[in-house]
């Protein structure tokens, strides 16, 4: 913990001089130094440790741990498990993302409540980092390396599918922005932002497998439901529900799009 | 490989739509009013429905026209008839990316974000590229017509080109007429960066 502390204030001490900096296109090369200078590390070490500590610490009014939680390979599977997600589950019968998965266990077996689960999910910028967030972490770190293979055999999943894709391009709100606004187009980039096309296999690949990851300019590990909630909002969207439908959809298009290519979160980003 | 062969041929063989009240009651049931941002936000106009359609199949033309030309006829040019305001507040509008998300604060007026997707001035080099290069766009003249398109152009886009990619900045209330003409300025002044590039 006081090692990740100091990293949290050395990142939030970049990103404040990145962000009052009066030249933005030094920005992309100090990112890169600052990249460069982590090597092979990557802060969110520490927050995959924490995620084990989480799952196997009683919690609740049921004073249980998360082991026996089933993220679809078998209850307390986790190698392997984050990247088969999003997936159909029996026993809810609905599609869930790691996200919703998540809190499904820490209601049924924990015994917590969706208001106490929900409160805070992910964390503010240069916060301590979270719950979710950290379990995320662990969870797609005992996936790394291994194929992003969402489940496509039952209807549900394919409904997902189907739905993720409509809501992909469906524009609204004061702007009339959709996802594809933004990432339908290859090459593109918001000021010096790089946009992924995640109409593409090699698109979704890059965006999908990279999350959950650091952010570096803000000192905490991020998860793709963060990354849909904070596209939304510039998207003038109200707030979007972590696990929803809406969220799970999205997350199965790009899943499914993405599929074959190998996880590589946490990544490190910006 | 196996995997990706049965994807290709599910992609190509059985992609479903989805209905409207299908959509509607998950994207109701997806998100959460927040701050001064309500569900409203999530209702499509006639529009943006026709603009939604996945992976830009080519919608009926003879709708188009007709949105088109409903876009047009929906134009409120300056009341005074004077197109140019500031540049130097327009530069400000350009470079202000606020506005409408939850977390800003309504309070504040609303930036118009140019250069998120244009480039303008060529000293700012964090420019997108979603919309072309305006560098220079004085160039074209002040005719009463490049004043009049142009307006008409960030008032509602579509009155053009059905589903650009560009926000309605009059139109849907973005951006007042004053901060529109400021806009102008930024764009047609002789004086402006966007046309007086320091060597």
């Amino acid at each position: 913990m006081p090692n990740s502390r100091i990293i949290n204030v050395a990142a939030c001490l970049v990103a404040t001089v990145m962000l009052t900096g009066p030249a933005h296109a030094d920005e992309a090369g100090i990112f890169d130094e600052y990249r460069a200078m982590f090597g092979d590390d990557n802060p969110a070490i520490f927050v995959i440790e924490e995620g084990e500590e989480f799952w196997f610490a009683s919690q609740g009014p049921k004073q249980a741990t998360l082991e026996a939680c089933d993220l679809g390979l078998g209850p307390g599977v986790v190698d392997g498990a984050y990247a088969r997600l999003p997936r159909y589950f029996e026993d809810v019968d609905r599609v869930m993302d790691v996200e919703a998965r998540l809190r499904f266990c820490m209601e049924e077996l924990q015994g917590r409540t969706p208001e106490e689960v929900d409160d805070r999910p992910y964390s503010l910028r240069g916060d301590l980092g979270t719950e979710m967030e950290a379990l995320v972490a662990w969870l797609a770190e005992k996936s790394r390396d291994l194929p992003i293979a969402p489940g496509q055999e039952h209807d549900k999943e394919r409904e997902a599918y189907s739905l993720g894709e409509a809501v992909f391009y469906y524009r609204a709100g004061p702007h009339d922005f959709s996802c594809a606004t933004c990432h339908g187009q290859e090459g593109m980039r918001i000021r010096l932002q790089a946009l992924p096309d995640l109409t593409t296999h090699e698109g979704a690949a890059v965006a999908y497998s990279g999350w959950p990851a650091y952010r570096i300019s803000e000192g905490v590990v991020r998860t793709m439901g963060w990354r849909m909630r904070a596209c939304f909002r510039q998207q003038r969207f109200p707030l979007l529900d972590m696990g929803s439908d809406v969220t799970v959809a999205l997350q199965t298009y790009l899943a499914v799009t993405a599929a074959g290519a190998p996880m590589a979160a946490p990544g490190l980003k910006r | 490989m196996k995997i990706t062969i049965t994807f290709v041929l599910w992609l190509a063989g059985c992609i479903g739509f989805v209905q409207a009240e299908d959509m509607s009651s998950a994207l109701n049931g997806g998100f959460k009013a927040i701050n001064q941002v309500g569900l409203d936000r999530l209702e499509q106009d006639t529009l943006q429905a026709f603009c939604s359609k996945p992976r830009e199949e080519p919608g009926d033309a003879a709708v188009a026209a007709e949105l088109r030309q409903t876009a047009l006829a929906s134009v409120v040019l300056p009341g005074n008839g004077e197109y140019l305001g500031s540049w130097e507040r327009g530069q400000e509008v350009a470079n202000n990316g606020k506005g409408l998300q939850y977390s800003d604060n309504p309070e504040e007026a609303n930036g118009g974000n140019c250069y998120a997707c244009h480039q303008l001035d060529p000293a700012e080099v964090a420019y997108g590229n979603l919309g072309p290069s305006l560098t220079n766009y004085g160039a074209r003249g002040q005719s009463d017509v490049m004043l009049e398109y142009t307006w008409t152009k960030l008032w509602n886009t579509h009155a053009y080109n059905v589903c650009s990619h560009m926000p309605r900045f009059g139109a849907q209330g973005i951006l007042t007429e004053q901060q529109l003409k400021d806009v102008m300025a930024f764009l047609f002044d002789p004086d402006s960066p966007v046309n007086n590039q320091a060597e």
